[in-house]
């Protein structure tokens, strides 16, 4: 058996070229609870591959009962909007009041 | 701690000022934001030595799995125990969004530098210890972890609304076994009495030193990680455990407990931070005992990192094989 102990590790090394006492790439996990909400980021796990990270999830982030699936997904292979983006990215949505119900008039006494 | 703090000398002050205006305004700071280098090293060391705590706390529990006293107790225990492995998974996890490697953390765990509770370094002599353990050191955990569970940095926040929700297992399993040997036999009341002589005041210790000799805490509430100080924290909990003793008849050891009708809070004799002191530095019954144990651990897990390395090789040449055919 061999040990190889290095520093050499980065944040998510090649899964099957990866020494036993380094770091395994690492995955995002995602959760269902029961009752049809929609997968809510749970937090991550390291594993060599995927099937061992789906079961190392279920071990870390349902112990009792909090999904009904769980998806796994490399952290490598997630693109995310930056806070630089915040403003600009974001303003169409902000600068669009008739998007929502508020934005229109109704006759008094009416319910909608 | 360093005197000199280069970092925070060449970070732009107008940017450290609207750093602190979004922590003022309540907003939560996400790993991508913005944030002075001190605020990530202060976060880095304290939820790394969170995540150690979590994970050597496994230790002095684990001792007692083979030898709880019935089938029900054990796996109350085993499922505890596992609880704590997981904590200290979402805590490495919430570190590294701050840009550490969970490798690095845990070899500085495992070559002494890194450091966690002193609690753990405490031993348990007695079936009693679990349920003090559960009772007290859980308990204290909780008045903190629900403080930190409102921390400015989302990650930590969010790894911490998670563990608050198992904990409350934890506490009430331990006060149950409190409970039950406190009505049990002459020789089974005497072993809780002397659990709790011999944990209370080491949780007391867990909230840190007052608030006076405290040099981290003023920068840690500025920044919103900590909301509340370890003074107030420790008082909490002092208050809450106290009338927790008395309803299972059990004595808290310091003959200077009175109840202050003013504040309403339970004043305490004088803790004794030599011992305090002494443990954190080392010299604690069990700090080297503790090391070697998770030492241990770590190497008879190598077969099981080794063979999971080698599945990952052979699944993924047999796809490229199947691919290739
Ligand atoms: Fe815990
Ligand atoms: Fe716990």
């Amino acid at each position: 058996m061999t040990t190889m102990a290095n520093d050499s590790t980065t944040r998510d090394a090649d899964a099957v070229t990866t020494p036993s006492d380094t770091q395994w790439p690492l995955w995002e996990v995602f959760v269902q609870p029961p009752g049809g909400a929609p997968h809510e980021h749970a937090g991550s796990v390291h594993a060599v591959d995927a099937e061992s990270a789906l079961q190392n999830a279920r071990d870390v982030y349902a112990r009792r009962g909090e999904g009904v699936s769980i998806w796994v997904v490399r952290s490598i292979a997630i693109t995310a909007s930056t806070p630089d983006d915040m403003g600009p990215f974001f303003d169409p949505g902000n600068d669009k009041p008739y998007r929502h119900p508020q934005f229109y008039k109704v006759p008094r006494g009416i319910r909608m | 701690m360093t005197p000199n703090k280069p970092e925070t000398n060449t970070e732009d002050p107008a940017r450290i000022a609207g750093f602190e205006a979004r922590i003022a305004a309540g907003e939560t700071i996400e790993p991508k934001d913005w944030m002075p280098e001190r605020y990530r090293r202060q976060l880095v060391r304290m939820m790394s030595q969170h995540a150690h705590s979590e994970v050597v706390g496994m230790l002095p529990e684990g001792n007692w799995i083979t030898r709880a006293p019935t089938l029900r107790r054990k796996m109350s225990l085993l499922a505890k125990v596992q609880d704590e492995a997981g904590h200290g998974l979402y805590i490495y996890c919430g570190t590294e969004t701050l840009g550490v490697d969970r490798h690095e953390l845990i070899q500085q765990l495992l070559n002494g530098t890194a450091k966690y509770s002193s609690i753990f370094n405490y031993p348990t002599l007695s079936w009693a210890d679990i349920g003090a353990i559960g009772w007290l050191v859980d308990g204290a955990a909780i008045v903190n972890q629900t403080m930190l569970a409102k921390a400015s940095y989302g990650p930590y926040a969010r790894a911490m609304v998670r563990i608050c929700k198992e904990e409350n297992f934890h506490k009430r399993q331990g006060y149950e076994i409190m409970a039950t040997l406190s009505a049990g036999t002459p020789a089974q009341k005497r072993m809780a009495q002397d659990a709790l002589d011999r944990w209370w005041w080491p949780s007391l210790m867990m909230f840190g030193p007052h608030d006076t000799d405290s040099p981290n805490s003023d920068e840690l509430l500025r920044w919103g990680v900590k909301r509340k100080s370890n003074d107030e924290l420790r008082q909490r909990f002092i208050n809450l455990t106290v009338a927790q003793a008395k309803a299972i008849d059990l004595v808290i050891p310091d003959p200077q407990l009175a109840f202050d009708e003013k504040t309403q809070n339970w004043l305490i004799g004088p803790i004794d931070w030599d011992e305090f002191w002494r443990v954190v530095r080392g010299n604690g019954p069990c700090n080297q005992e503790r090391l070697a144990a998770r030492r241990q651990a770590h190497d008879d897990g190598e077969w099981v990192r080794v063979a999971a390395a080698a599945y990952a090789a052979k699944q993924a040449r047999a796809e490229s094989t199947s691919e290739a055919a």
